[in-house]
Order: structure tokens, then C-alpha cells, then sequence
């Protein structure tokens, strides 16, 4: 498919070390606004590397993060996320010390247009009755990653990084997480999400990039998934 | 007037309940300063892991600022209790600037040697200048004089270092318990990475937190000026229990370092009546005790 349109983000080039490990080896990729796009790959192939590189939360980072036109490459965390860019962690980042509705309330707003919390709540009523509870970790697994969701949502990002929402849930609760993300992509989100789940991508996600060994080796779109089949099971180990 | 005695086997001493009263007192005295630098030190180690070694000296810094400013530019303890916390806690955040955003990724008896050469270093200098005899510090004028209760006299100075002390405790407690500046401070001791990753700019809040942390001894020390003497020896001598009691407590718990600076505090005065033999050894021994029982401490969350 050619997208003639400057992505809303364009990541080239982009290289990332953790200490004196070399993790990404030249990452090239794009996100345009309100498409859904997965990173797929097998556990250590830089997935997680990448988004992390992208919030500049690794130690050194080379190559170009381009967010709306502007290179983020030697921006500080906090002023990326305050460029547009929300992110929500593979562990979940949900605070012991804080409870749930100092969990929700944590993230910064960084542009008018966040969701309310009113649509939030639309988005995940058991939130609003957990509101009340003592701390953010007694919540179930499932309603952790809910909360996760949820408090990026409140900020203004156009962006939403997502690392694995599925992980570890019940079938029931990834159903209602890809309910969420659909949702969010009508109403003009766009969404770079990290999945080892390639069947729970395949049913939120307009394009996908394979990535093997810190390289997005291969990428097709939706309607190619089922002649890329055999090839994904190669890369993925499925 | 009635007496109190003790069992026949620690010795069976009898004792007026005026000198019980008083000790009481000195013993909360004591103890509000205890818990105000223990605080400081829990803030700071919850925000920064440092274990800061410099507090005492920041502490002494915080009454000779108060000397200074008054022999100087003739500004009053008032004007000192608000004065010499900036001042002393823009030192910290110079020093947090200069030497200790350098540490953090270390482990913790990195950023101990530094702040203990850094307070061996301020306090040198400070004997050097000012000598090691002790300033006197007049007490402010409308704090002179004293309540009679009936059962004990009450110098109104002691009652303002109380009120005072549990007030300024009692509100850093609410600030970083109960307030959204408070989450950002809890999250990021948590998961600074990811407060970042929010937009907050977190080594700002933690350069913040140390000044502030250090303005709690400051605030302390020009509150101590009026008691004890003004002298660079006096946090040296204090510190000492101090960190006892923060290992009582538990490093980075907030309430646990107020509760147990204000117990230990009463303890202490306590056993000065009964026990007075044992008056200075009582602290390290519950601290050796709940070492034992208790590594984290009575409040420690972590382990």
C-alpha cells in the first residue's frame, strides 16, 4: 500500500543500547495518523526495545524518531511525552503507593482534547467502582492493564504506545481490550501496539512490521495476512 | 503531688511526678527534632536513595545562618525560621546540582562517603571560623517566659518547638501522602523511568526534594539555636542518634519517621527518670533489638 501523506511518526535508522549491549540494529518503520499498527516478533527481538527508544527511556539511542515532522532522537522522556506520545508498559507501571484514582489521575495532561473521564468510565465501568480502592495493585490483573489504558487516555496524546495489553489475560478481558482498541481507533487515536498475539492483532490492526534480532525484517498490511501465513509462522515460532 | 515507683528489680527508685513531667517534656523536646530530621533524611533517601550523611551538618548550617543573619543584617528568629531553610536548602540543591545526580545509579555507600566528607568538610570549616566553644542565640522575645500547668511549669519555647515541629511533620506528611504533587513524588520513587515517560521532568523533582529535605534540618537547627547552643559539633553529636532512629523507623517510610522520632524522643526522657544509668544507650538498643526482629524497620516497606 502506498500512503503518500507524512506519517505521524517516522522512525529510521534508529539504533539503541542498553549498557554495552546493542539491542536495535537500525529500526525502519512509520505510523500514519489513526492507523492501528503492530510490531509483531518472538520474546528479545527488540519489540519492547523500540517503543522504550521512542519515550526515550534507553540508555543511548542514535537515528531519527520523527514525531509530527520534528526529530525526537536527543529529546528527554518527559518532553517527548509532552510532544503527544503516551505510553503504556508491558509490566503495567501500576503504582503500589498510589491508589487507583491517583493512578488514573498520575499522567499530566500535555494538550486539550484528552478524553473526559465521563468517556472513560463509558470506556471501562469497572474502573469507576474500583475508584475507591486503597492501592492500584490490588486490582486484578485485567483491570491493572484496564487502568494502564485509561490513564494515557486522559493526557491529550495523539499517540498511544501499548506493549503487550494482552499478556497473561483471560480470553474474555482480550476481548474487551481489542473492543477498546477499536474504539479508540473511531475516535482518531493512533496506535503503535507490540503484540506476541498475532491472532489478537489481527483483529485490531490495519498494518503490521515482523521484527527479528533489533531489524523489522518484513511488513504487510491486513488484507495480506493470509498469504503471509506461513512465512509469520517461520518468524514467530507459532 | 504524688510519686511513681518503679518494680523492686531495676532497683525500685521512687519519683516525684514534677520531675516526670519535666523529663516528659524534654524527652518530646528531643524527640521533635528527632522526627524532624529523621524526616528529612527518610524524604530524601525514599526520592534520591541517598543516605544523607551531610544532614547533621545542614542542620548546624540552619543555626548559624540564624546567628548570622541576625548579628549581620539584624533579621529576627521569625525571619530566620523562613530565611535559613531557603538558604541552607539552595546549598542542597547546589550540592545535589554539583556532586549527587552523579550517584544515584551507584550503590548507596557511594552517595554515604559523600555526604559524610562533604559534612566533615562544612563543619571543619565552620570550626575554623567561628571556633568550637557554641554562640549563644537569644530566644525570641514573645516565646520567653513560661505556662504553669499546675502539675509541671511549661516554658513557652518548648511548647513552640512541639507545636511547631509536629506541624511542619504533620504537613509534609499530607503533601506527599495526600496531594497530587505528593503522587508525582511516590510514583517516581516507585518507577522514575516511567513518571519521566509521563512528561514530568523528575530529575527537576528530585533536586527539589533533596533542597527540601535539607531545609527540614535547616528549619530544625534554627529552631534548636535558642536551646542548645550554636556550635558546628551540634549535628555531629545529634546525627548520631538520629540514624538510629531512622533505622527504628524505617528508611523512606514518612509517618514511621515522625511516630518513631516523637516515641524515641519520650522513651528516652523516660528512662532518663527511671533507668537514667541506661538514658543514653536506651535508643541503640531498641535499635539493636528491632534490627533483629525487624531489619526494614518498625514502618519499612521495603526490604
Amino acid at each position: 500500500m502506498l500512503d503518500t501523506r507524512t506519517p505521524l511518526l517516522d522512525v529510521s535508522g534508529l539504533e539503541a543500547w542498553y549498557g554495552e549491549s546493542h539491542i536495535l540494529h537500525g529500526v525502519n518503520f512509520n505510523v500514519h495518523e489513526g492507523e492501528v499498527v503492530t510490531l509483531l516478533g518472538r520474546n528479545g527481538a527488540g519489540k519492547t526495545t523500540t517503543l522504550k527508544s521512542i519515550m526515550g527511556m534507553v540508555g543511548r539511542r542514535s537515528g531519527a524518531v520523527r514525531f509530527e515532522g520534528r526529530d525526537l532522537i536527543g529529546t528527554p522522556s518527559n518532553e517527548i511525552a509532552r510532544a503527544g506520545i503516551a505510553f503504556c508498559p508491558e509490566e503495567r507501571g501500576i503504582f503500589a503507593s498510589l491508589t487507583v484514582e491517583e493512578n488514573l489521575m498520575l499522567p499530566p495532561q500535555v494538550r486539550s482534547g484528552g478524553l473526559s473521564l465521563e468517556r472513560i468510565f463509558e470506556l471501562f465501568p469497572n474502573l469507576k467502582e474500583r475508584l475507591g480502592s486503597s492501592q492500584g495493585t490490588k486490582l486484578s490483573g485485567g483491570e491493572q492493564q484496564m487502568l494502564a489504558i485509561a490513564r494515557i487516555l486522559r493526557t491529550g496524546a495523539r499517540l498511544l504506545l501499548l506493549d503487550e495489553p494482552t499478556e497473561g489475560l483471560a480470553p474474555v478481558i482480550i476481548q474487551q481490550i481489542g473492543k477498546t482498541i477499536r474504539t479508540l481507533k473511531q475516535q482518531g487515536f493512533t496506535i503503535l501496539l507490540v503484540e506476541q498475539n498475532f491472532r489478537f492483532a489481527s483483529t485490531v490492526a490495519d498494518r503490521y512490521y515482523v521484527m527479528e534480532h533489533g531489524r523489522v525484517v518484513e511488513s504487510f498490511v491486513t488484507a495480506e495476512l493470509d498469504a503471509k501465513l506461513e512465512t509469520l509462522h517461520e518468524y514467530l515460532g507459532v | 503531688m504524688f510519686e511513681l515507683c518503679i518494680p523492686e528489680f531495676l532497683g525500685g527508685r521512687c519519683i516525684p511526678s514534677m520531675a516526670l513531667f519535666s523529663q516528659l517534656l524534654i524527652g518530646l523536646i528531643n524527640g521533635s527534632f528527632y522526627a524532624l530530621l529523621s524526616l528529612g533524611l527518610a524524604v530524601i533517601f525514599g526520592m534520591l536513595n541517598i543516605i544523607n550523611f551531610s544532614h547533621g551538618a545542614q542542620y548546624m548550617m540552619g543555626a548559624f545562618v540564624a546567628y548570622l543573619l541576625l548579628q549581620h543584617l539584624g533579621l529576627n528568629y521569625w525571619m530566620a525560621l523562613i530565611f535559613a531553610p531557603i538558604i541552607v536548602g539552595a546549598i542542597g540543591v547546589a550540592m545535589e546540582r554539583l556532586f549527587l545526580q552523579w550517584l544515584y545509579k551507584l550503590d548507596h555507600l557511594y552517595g554515604l562517603l559523600l555526604t559524610f566528607g562533604v559534612a566533615l568538610i562544612i563543619e571543619g570549616m565552620f570550626r575554623n571560623q567561628f571556633g568550637s566553644s557554641g554562640l549563644p542565640y537569644q530566644m525570641p522575645e514573645a516565646l520567653t517566659g513560661g505556662q504553669n500547668l499546675g502539675f509541671m511549669f511549661l516554658p513557652n519555647y518548648r511548647a513552640w518547638v512541639i507545636v511547631a515541629s509536629l506541624t511542619v511533620c504533620l504537613g509534609t506528611w499530607f503533601i506527599i501522602e495526600r496531594t497530587k504533587l505528593g503522587s508525582y513524588l511516590r510514583a517516581a520513587t516507585e518507577n522514575p523511568a516511567l513518571v519521566s515517560a509521563f512528561g514530568v521532568n523528575v530529575p527537576r523533582m528530585i533536586t527539589l526534594t533533596y533542597g527540601f529535605g535539607v531545609a527540614l534540618a535547616a528549619f530544625a537547627g534554627v529552631m534548636a539555636a535558642p536551646i542548645y547552643n550554636v556550635s558546628p559539633q551540634m549535628g555531629a553529636e545529634l546525627i548520631i542518634v538520629v540514624f538510629a532512629v531512622v533505622v527504628i523507623g524505617g528508611m523512606g517510610s514518612i509517618m514511621g519517621a515522625i511516630v518513631t522520632g516523637f516515641g524515641l524522643g519520650v522513651i528516652e526522657g523516660l528512662t532518663k527518670v527511671f533507668l537514667p544509668e541506661w538514658s543514653n544507650t536506651v535508643i541503640f538498643i531498641i535499635m539493636a533489638i528491632v534490627l533483629l526482629v525487624r531489619p526494614a524497620g518498625l514502618f519499612g516497606r521495603r526490604t
